[in-house]
């Protein structure tokens, strides 16, 4: 018994880190590497995989028409407004919000915030009915009452919509953790900070914003960068979700995640899923490596 | 002489130049909350109002009917709802207490104590701080079979423990307390374990919570782990049922009103934990900075 007491302080270091790492190992790292693995393999989760070298790669870049036609310029568009353009977003909102007082700053605040926390699921609940294509749509009601068209549109379906309809909803729900953290970073400058700023000759607001909001909340605007890119990845399920099939009427708001969904879980080509996976997880990083060079601190 | 300018960031007073924000603000934020209360106002709506043309938004005549039937309502193998929610709520709070032991474990060795590859370990964590599920579900899964954990319970909750957000925010935050708080804890014969629980613990609580509520948020709307790890109805989440429901009865006319009163069971619980932690999220999320 002293035996293990000694043993659970002698290497307290390695016991307390422990459980976090061995789950942090297990489905975080592992995973990546079997994916960056089976890139490489044919495999239909049935039996083993085979070794096809870079041929899932060529695949994607050659073979793929849905991928090169509708995918890739899909992810980029999603993916440029709802990333960067959420997180200036957030970024503006935050500052706005610093200007008023406590009491109203923080009831709105908590309205702008809770988009974020309705889950997909609930997303698409509520969305879907908004955007319904009958007339009883709240939309098609509306406009057709002020008659700006004379017949119910098919928002959710109609190919020409549909995109629109996931960047909106996919930035309704952007204001998330990173928006709260720039929020209090904002905050938390100094205010000696701004005062000093006046003496040195700077006179307006965007000065301010940009010579000292800016570089003194730096940390938190790479940690808001690194949320926003979490979030626009994770919530791009939204076109399948809303439409309600995957691949989504004519793939006009099919994104990377949903191709691998329909690869890996619908077809069974584990391999080429991978490899998509892949590519995607090299999007992610590259968005991230932005990031840190824009805001993160030279070492 | 240079006029003093008054400082015009977090102001105590109200001024008529803050006007202009609340021009912008206001209609924004009915943007932001017009989805939500339409959800709320949905769940409370009989069925002939749910229908009815013009749609109309705000309920004349709120009744719990949507929840009643929501709550008899069956799952494909006749499991009552009352199992999908219990199973929510007991598979969040063994998340949430296990992510926080875990969590603030780690979170304390990293910053105060020295060892081999403490900087290697947390540099990983702040580059996984992007990672995002989803991306790797497919090997995920195999992972889940070769440990055997399919179709058991643990594998609704083992995969969500691996949390870097919030071990980065501990961490953060961990790092402000004061070393030599820990070190006399020390040279009074404290173990380690005893200084995690009764000094930095308690010390950190406005991490924790929030910790908490990301961890809450995350668990009690995962509808992947249930989708994919588990065949048992007995042992699937709500949020899963309620994916579910909204996939085979979208648009159904029963369907629309149950829909409505479950997403009101998903959004509620996050969002009141949210408006009682409010503040030490704000708290925690000053800290939130990566350098």
């Amino acid at each position: 018994m002293n035996k293990i007491k000694e043993f659970f302080n002698r290497y307290s270091h390695v016991v307390m880190l422990a459980p976090f790492v061995i789950c942090f190992t297990l489905f975080i790292i592992i995973p990546v590497i079997i994916a960056i693995g089976l890139s490489f393999t044919q495999y239909n989760a049935v039996t083993s995989p085979v070794f096809v070298g870079l041929k899932n790669y060529i695949n994607i870049f050659s073979q793929d028409i849905d991928f090169m036609r509708d995918i890739l310029p899909n992810t980029i568009e999603y993916a440029l407004i709802v990333g960067p353009g959420g997180y200036i977003l957030s970024f503006l909102l935050a500052w706005i919000l610093a200007q008023l007082t406590k009491g109203p700053r923080t009831m709105l605040a908590v309205i702008i915030y809770s988009p974020s926390i309705t889950a997909g699921v609930t997303v698409a609940v509520v969305w879907s009915v908004l955007f319904s294509g009958d007339r009883a749509g709240y939309l098609n009601s509306l406009l057709l009452r002020f008659g700006v068209i004379q017949s119910p549109q098919l928002w959710l379906t109609s190919p020409a919509y549909l995109m629109t309809i996931i960047i909106i909803v996919a930035l309704w729900s952007s204001m998330g953790v990173g928006f709260l953290a720039m929020l209090s970073g904002i905050l938390n400058v100094d205010p000696e900070m701004y005062e000093a700023a006046a003496i040195d000759g700077i006179h307006n607001r965007l000065q301010e914003v940009y010579y000292i909001t800016i570089p003194m909340i730096k940390p938190q605007m790479l940690f808001g960068a690194v949320m926003s890119i979490v979030n626009t990845f994770s919530s791009a399920g939204l076109g399948v979700q809303l439409s309600g099939s995957n691949p989504t009427p004519m793939n006009a708001g099919q994104l990377l995640a949903n191709h691998i969904d329909d690869y890996g879980f619908l077809r069974y080509e584990m391999g080429y899923a991978s490899a998509l996976s892949v590519v995607l997880l090299g999007i992610m990083w590259i968005f991230s490596k932005l990031a840190y060079r824009l805001f993160g601190e030279k070492d | 002489m240079t006029r003093k300018r008054p400082v015009l960031i977090n102001p105590s007073k109200f001024e008529w130049s803050q006007l202009k924000f609340y021009f912008i603000l206001i209609p924004l934020a009915l943007f932001m909350v017009l989805p939500i209360l339409y959800m709320f106002f949905s769940a409370f709506k009989p069925m002939d109002e749910l229908f009815a043309y013009p749609p109309r938004f705000i309920t004349t005549r709120p009744t719990f009917i949507n929840f009643r039937k929501l709550l008899a309502a069956t799952g494909t193998t006749n499991t009552p709802v009352t199992v999908y929610l219990f199973n929510s709520i007991v598979i969040s709070i063994i998340v949430m207490v296990l992510t926080i032991l875990f969590g603030t474990s780690a979170a304390y060795t990293l910053s105060k104590r020295q060892f081999r590859g403490k900087g290697l370990l947390f540099k990983i964590n702040t580059l996984t701080l992007m990672f995002v599920p989803t991306t790797v579900s497919i090997p995920r899964y195999i992972v889940i079979s070769k440990l055997g954990l399919l179709d058991n319970f643990w594998s609704q909750i083992l995969p969500l423990l691996a949390m870097p957000v919030g071990l980065f925010l501990l961490k953060q935050f961990i790092d402000q307390l004061p070393d030599a708080v820990i070190e006399a804890a020390r040279i009074d014969g404290a173990t380690e374990y005893g200084i995690l629980f009764r000094i930095v613990i308690p010390m950190i609580r406005p991490a924790v919570s929030t910790v908490a509520m990301l961890v809450f948020q995350n668990v009690w709307t995962n509808v992947e782990a249930s989708r994919n790890y588990i065949n048992r109805e007995s042992l699937k989440t709500f949020a899963f049922y309620m994916s579910a429901l909204t996939s085979s009865t979208g648009n159904s006319v029963a369907g629309q009103g149950m829909a409505a009163a479950a997403s009101l069971i998903m959004f509620v619980p996050v969002f009141l934990l949210f408006i009682i932690m409010q503040s030490r999220v704000m708290n925690t999320m000053s800290y939130s900075g990566i350098k």
